[in-house]
């Protein structure tokens, strides 16, 4: 009852952050505050050591309904943050013993945060999702209704079914192509991009297979023309479904991931 | 070509997602972000710390973009 409370770290802006009046509620419960030192403002909340302890954290992260809510919140803070000025967010998770100790990080690596804090400054990270789009299998394998030909119907269900299969094997073919298109397309319009994993259907409650997930940092002025490139490209490349998310605080670009794909 | 009429599916337009997604925010805040080693409570990025089920979400079925999976590249 009586620990000290931790510092959760949500984002790092410069010098001149938001003085917060209430604060965005953040991660469990406690509204954000800034903390600075080294001419740098930590974006900052006191979290309890009995959930986002060490032992604690470990085992929560495991909840997918804690992950989600935490997400959220460390999202939200940082979105409304960014709406104001440029922040640097940090990865979820990061929880110090105390504000010293968090001040303490700020002095270590100011130089890095700065660096990061620079090339993120008036650009906004877009996402592009690309799915295989499912082709139409009836109309791959149209058949009349009765399917009496000569060969009968089971012989019409197998060159049916042939034909789709084959459509599909096309529209995959054909949609991975595109993506590379489409990702080598993005790329130029951006000042850097990163390429994650594809999310599993399961998980993104998609029934498509995703063949492209990338996330693009594009310099603010030129966030019309990247979204309407994205249209374009969708309308270009039929057998690609493209989603379009953000504008994101640049979350993909201030790691060391991030850190080598910007030239 | 207009094959495409108002009545069949336009073009696959690139639609615009209002609420974000769980699954694009955990691809974000679970691997990106700055990311501090040492004196934090537990690192998302000690890859040991982080559980299968965990690592589950983030990083799925992939053989198809292997390729394409390196930031590295992109640039």
């Amino acid at each position: 009852m009586t620990e000290s409370p931790c510092a959760w770290i949500y984002a790092i802006a410069d010098e001149a952050a938001p003085v917060f009046t209430g604060g965005p509620i953040g991660v469990g419960g406690g509204a954000a505050r800034p903390l600075s030192a080294a001419g740098l403002t930590a974006i900052v909340g006191s979290v309890a050591q009995s959930e986002f302890g060490e032992a604690a954290l470990r085992q929560n992260l495991e909840d997918l309904d804690w992950l989600e809510r935490t997400a959220r919140a460390h999202h939200e803070v940082i979105e409304t943050v960014a709406k104001e000025r440029p922040v640097v967010p940090m990865r979820l998770a990061t929880v110090y013993s105390s504000d010293e100790a968090a001040a303490a990080m700020l002095r270590k690596r100011a130089d890095d945060l700065r660096q990061a804090l620079t090339r993120i400054t008036g650009r906004s990270e877009w996402g592009v999702k690309g799915h295989v789009a499912e082709p139409d299998d009836s109309a791959a394998g149209r058949q009349p209704e009765t399917g009496d030909s000569a060969s009968g119907p089971g012989a019409a269900y197998l060159r049916r079914r042939r034909a789709q299969l084959a459509a599909r094997q096309d529209a995959r073919q054909e949609a991975v192509v595109g993506a590379q298109a489409v990702h080598a397309e993005l790329s130029r319009l951006s000042a850097s991009a990163r390429v994650y994993p594809p999310q599993s259907p399961e998980i993104a409650g998609s029934a498509g297979v995703m063949i492209l997930n990338a996330a693009y940092l594009v310099a603010d002025e030129w966030a019309e023309e990247f979204g309407a490139t994205v249209t374009e490209l969708a309308a270009r490349h039929r057998a690609l479904q493209l989603t379009l998310t953000g504008p994101w605080p640049a979350y993909s670009f201030v790691g060391q991931d991030g850190t080598e794909a910007a030239r | 070509m207009s094959e495409i009429s108002s009545t069949t599916a336009p073009y696959h337009p690139a639609i615009r997602e209002e609420r974000v997604a769980l699954v694009d925010l955990l691809d974000r805040v679970l691997a990106g972000g700055v990311v501090i080693m040492g004196d934090v409570t537990l690192s998302i990025a000690d890859v040991d710390l982080v559980t299968v089920s965990l690592r589950a979400l983030v990083s799925s079925v992939s053989a198809l973009v292997e390729g394409m999976d390196d930031s590295r590249e992109n640039s």
